[in-house]
C-alpha cells in the first residue's frame, strides 16, 4: 500500500463546496507520466483480454500522433506527463456502502450519494479515482434482464455485447483526447436495456476526483435495445488543488430502433480540473437521444454532446446549461447530425457568465445529402452578470439538403438595472434578485431536470451566485 | 390632521447629473389619499422612482421621512436600499412593470410576501391570501404559473401591480400612472382594488396626468407638480378645475382629460 504525500491545498475558495479532500491511501498507484508500459500495466492489473491491450496500444499511438486542438480552449498549460493516469483506493467493489472502505465511504456520504440512493435512485455507481468502488442496482430491474455494471466488470462477464458495441461511435481516432481515453480508460458505467424494457427511475453514477494531478479517464457505453428506455444521470466533484487535474471522458451510446435514452450531467468539478470529455450518441429509426449537461465546475470544459441520426424519424436533444464564475471557461455546445431523412433536432443552450468567468457556444448542425424534411432547431442564449464575464457564440451549420426547416436564434444579455430594482422594490435583496433572475433564466432547463437534481441544480447556482454583488 | 405617514422635505433628486426635482414638499396623513397630476415631464415619475430609492436618481438636497424615519437624503448613510423600503411597508405600483422571465408568478409572490414579512409564509397559508387577492383583481387560476409580466397585457401588467399591493398590505402605496394604457374594465378592476384597500392605515400617492382614474378613486387632496416643485395644492375640486381648463395656467397646453378611449 502506498501513500502519496499530501498535496498542497488551496486557500480562500472556499466558496466551491465539495472542495475539501480525504487523505489519499491507494492499494495501487503508478507513477505519473504516460508511455506503452504504463498502458501494458494498467491492462495487466485488470487482467484484460489480449484484444483490449492491443485496442490500448493503438490508441495510444494514435494519441501519440495527433496534434492538440488550437480552438476552444487554452490547453498550452497542460502538462501530460504530470497526471496519474491510474489510481486504485480499493481493492474491491463494495455492493453495499458497508463493504466500501470507511474512508472513500465517508467521501460519498459527505456527498450525499447513500442517502440519495435510498430515495430515489434505481441503481448507484460510484467512482473514486480510476475504479469504480461500490455498486448496487435494484432486483427487479435486473430480474428483467438490464445491466447496469462498471466498464471493466461488463468486459468480464458480457464480453460479446461489450466488444460488439465498444468503439463503434467515438473510435479512438476521433480525437486526441477520445485517443487518450481509449488508451487508459478505467471505470465508467456499462448499462444494457433489453428490448422492450423500460427503466423508469433514473440510474446514477457519482465520479469523484480525490487524488491531486489525477486523471479520470472512465468510459461509458450504454446500450438501449428496440423500444426500451432509460435515464442515467451523473454528477462529479473534486478537492480544490493548487495543480490540474485532467478529467476526460468518453460516453458512447446506441438507441436502436424505436428507443430513448435521456443523459444527464450536473459536472461540479473544482477550478483545477480540465474537463475534455466526448459524448455521442447514435439514433436509429424512431429512436430518440436527449442530453441534458448542466456545466457549473472546471477550469476549462470542452464538451459538445452529440447525436447522429442515422435512421429515418430519429429525433435529438440537447438541453445545456453553463455557468462561468472566476477563473472559468465553459466551452459547451452540442452537434447534431441528420443522416436520414425525417430526422429531428433541438439545441437549447443557456450559459451564465460572472465574475471574468467566459462561456461559448459552440454547435454544429449537419444535414447530409438526401437527408430531406429534417427539422433543426437551435436557442442560444447567454446571460452576462457584470461587465468583466465574456460570452461567445460560435455555430455552424452545413446543410446539403434542401428540404429542410433550420431555425438558429441568439441572445446575449445582460440583467437590467431595472429588473433588479423591480425584485427589489418587493423586498428581496440585491443577491436575492439576482438568483431569482439567474434561476428563472435557466428555468427551460432545470424544468426537464428529476426534482431532486432541479433542486440541486439551483443549489450549485446560488452557491456560485454568493458574494457575487461587489 | 392625523400624524404624516410620508413625509417630503424640500427633495431635490438629479437623473444622469441633470436636475428634475428642484426642491418638493409634501405630506401625506395615514389614510389618506392624494393626487399627484402634472403634465409631462414635470417630474411626477422622477419622484416615485425616488421614492421607491432606484439606484439611478440620485438625491442631492432634502430628504423622505416614513413613519417619522428618514428614508433617503443626499446623505447615503442615511438612504434605505430599495428591499429595505419595501420591507418597512412602502410600495411603488410601477408604470412599466419589468418582465422576468421563468420566473412564475406565485414564485415571485412568495419570495416577496416572505421577504417583506421577514419569515417564511407556508405554502397553504399563502395560497389562501394570494386567491383572496387574485379574487379582488379578477386573475384567474392560469394567471399564478405564468412568467412575471412576460406577455402579459397593459391591463394585466397593472393589476398585477394592485395586486402585490393588495398582498404585501404597505403602509404607503405610490401609483405611477396605474390608468394609462387602461381601458374601462380594467381600469374599474384597478379602482375597485384601490379602493378595497383604502383605509385609516394606509396613505396613497396616485400620480397621474388625467383626471379620469380620479373619477373612480376620489382623492382627499390633489397637488400638481410643474417643473420638479409642487405648484398648487387643493381639495378634489382641483382636479375637476383642471378637467375644465388643463395645464394652462402653468404654462402648459396640455390637457388633463385623457384622450378618447380606442
Amino acid at each position: 500500500m502506498s501513500t502519496i504525500p499530501p498535496p498542497a491545498e488551496v486557500e480562500g475558495l472556499d466558496q466551491y463546496k465539495f472542495g475539501w479532500h480525504d487523505p489519499s491511501h491507494s492499494v495501487f498507484t503508478p507513477k505519473k507520466g504516460l508511455s506503452p508500459d504504463v498502458v501494458r500495466e494498467i491492462s495487466a492489473i485488470k487482467n484484460e483480454p489480449e484484444w483490449m491491450t492491443k485496442f490500448r496500444l493503438r490508441a495510444l499511438e494514435i494519441f501519440d500522433r495527433k496534434a492538440m486542438p488550437n480552438w476552444g480552449g487554452d490547453l498550452t498549460e497542460m502538462d501530460f506527463q504530470d497526471i496519474y493516469y491510474y489510481i486504485r483506493a480499493s481493492d474491491r467493489q463494495g455492493r453495499s456502502w458497508d463493504e466500501v472502505p470507511d474512508d472513500i465511504k465517508n467521501t460519498f456520504d459527505r456527498l450525499g450519494i447513500p442517502e440519495a440512493e435510498r430515495k430515489f435512485l434505481a441503481g448507484v455507481s460510484a467512482q473514486y479515482e480510476s475504479e469504480v468502488v461500490y455498486h448496487s442496482i435494484r432486483e427487479d430491474l435486473s430480474k428483467q434482464g438490464v445491466i447496469f455494471c462498471d466498464t471493466d466488470t461488463a468486459l468480464r462477464e458480457h464480453e460479446d455485447i461489450f466488444k460488439e458495441h465498444w468503439a463503434t461511435v467515438i473510435p479512438p481516432g476521433d480525437n486526441k483526447f477520445a485517443a487518450l481515453n481509449s488508451a487508459v480508460w478505467s471505470g465508467g458505467s456499462f448499462i444494457w436495456v433489453p428490448p422492450g424494457v423500460r427503466v423508469e427511475i433514473p440510474l446514477q453514477a457519482y465520479f469523484r476526483i480525490n487524488q491531486e494531478n489525477m486523471g479520470q479517464f472512465e468510459r461509458t457505453l450504454i446500450i438501449c435495445e428496440e423500444d426500451s428506455f432509460v435515464h442515467y444521470v451523473e454528477g462529479c466533484t473534486a478537492p480544490v488543488y493548487s495543480s490540474d487535474s485532467l478529467h476526460s471522458a468518453v460516453v458512447e451510446i446506441i438507441c436502436k430502433k424505436g428507443s430513448r435514452c435521456r443523459y444527464t450531467t450536473i459536472q461540479n468539478w473544482s477550478t483545477n480540473v480540465y474537463n475534455l470529455v466526448t459524448k455521442r450518441a447514435v439514433c436509429h429509426e424512431g429512436a430518440t437521444m436527449e442530453w441534458v449537461d448542466g456545466n457549473l465546475g472546471s477550469k476549462l470544459t470542452m464538451k459538445y454532446p452529440a447525436v447522429w441520426m442515422v435512421g429515418p424519424h430519429a429525433r435529438g436533444e440537447v438541453l445545456s446549461i453553463a455557468f462561468a464564475s472566476e477563473g472559468m471557461h465553459q466551452d459547451a455546445g452540442a452537434k447534431m447530425v441528420h443522416v436520414a431523412p425525417d430526422t429531428s433536432s433541438t439545441i437549447i443552450s443557456k450559459s451564465i457568465s460572472k465574475g471574468g468567468g467566459r462561456t461559448s457556444y459552440r454547435g454544429l448542425v449537419r444535414v447530409e445529402p438526401g437527408a430531406q424534411r429534417v427539422k433543426a432547431n437551435v436557442v442560444c442564449d447567454a446571460l452576462l452578470l457584470d461587465e468583466d464575464s465574456r460570452s461567445d457564440t460560435y455555430p455552424y451549420m452545413d446543410i446539403q439538403a434542401e428540404d429542410t426547416s433550420i431555425g438558429h436564434e441568439a441572445t446575449v444579455s445582460k440583467v437590467a438595472d431595472d429588473q433588479v430594482f423591480y425584485l427589489m422594490s418587493r423586498g428581496l435583496s440585491e443577491e436575492e434578485a439576482m438568483a431569482m433572475i439567474v434561476r428563472g433564466f435557466i428555468e427551460p432547463i432545470a424544468k426537464e431536470l428529476p426534482m431532486e437534481y432541479a433542486v440541486e441544480l439551483n443549489r450549485l447556482i446560488e452557491l456560485q451566485m454568493e458574494g457575487s454583488i461587489g | 390632521m392625523a400624524d404624516a405617514i410620508l413625509k417630503i422635505e424640500g427633495l431635490k433628486v438629479a437623473v444622469d447629473g441633470k436636475e428634475i426635482l428642484r426642491g418638493v414638499d409634501l405630506e401625506i396623513p395615514q389614510g389618506e389619499i392624494h393626487a399627484l397630476m402634472g403634465p409631462n415631464g414635470s417630474g411626477k415619475s422622477t419622484l416615485a422612482y425616488a421614492l421607491a430609492g432606484h439606484p439611478r436618481y440620485e438625491i442631492t438636497d432634502g430628504r423622505v421621512m416614513f413613519r417619522g424615519e428618514v428614508v433617503a437624503s443626499a446623505d447615503e448613510d442615511e438612504t434605505l436600499e430599495a428591499d429595505e423600503r419595501a420591507r418597512l411597508g412602502m410600495f411603488l405600483a410601477m408604470q412599466y412593470p419589468m418582465e422576468v422571465p421563468g420566473v412564475s408568478v406565485l414564485n415571485f409572490l412568495r419570495t416577496s410576501l416572505s421577504a417583506v414579512r421577514g419569515e417564511e409564509i407556508t405554502p397553504r397559508a399563502f395560497m389562501k391570501e394570494f386567491n383572496d387577492a387574485s379574487k379582488l383583481l379578477e386573475f384567474d387560476k392560469s394567471f399564478a404559473d405564468r412568467y412575471l409580466n412576460e406577455g402579459f397585457s397593459g391591463g394585466e401588467k397593472k393589476r398585477h401591480e394592485i395586486l402585490q399591493m393588495a398582498l404585501l398590505k404597505p403602509k404607503v402605496a405610490i401609483l405611477d400612472e396605474t390608468d394609462s394604457g387602461l381601458d374601462i374594465d380594467a381600469l374599474r378592476v384597478v379602482s375597485n382594488g384601490v379602493n378595497t384597500l383604502r383605509g385609516p392605515d394606509l396613505g396613497v400617492l396616485i400620480i397621474t396626468h388625467y383626471t379620469r382614474i380620479l373619477n373612480y378613486i376620489k382623492p382627499d387632496v390633489v397637488h400638481v407638480m410643474f417643473e420638479g416643485r409642487i405648484a398648487k395644492t387643493g381639495g378634489p375640486e382641483l382636479a375637476d378645475h383642471l378637467e375644465q381648463v388643463g395645464y394652462v395656467e402653468f404654462g402648459s397646453h396640455e390637457e388633463a382629460t385623457a384622450p378618447a378611449a380606442h
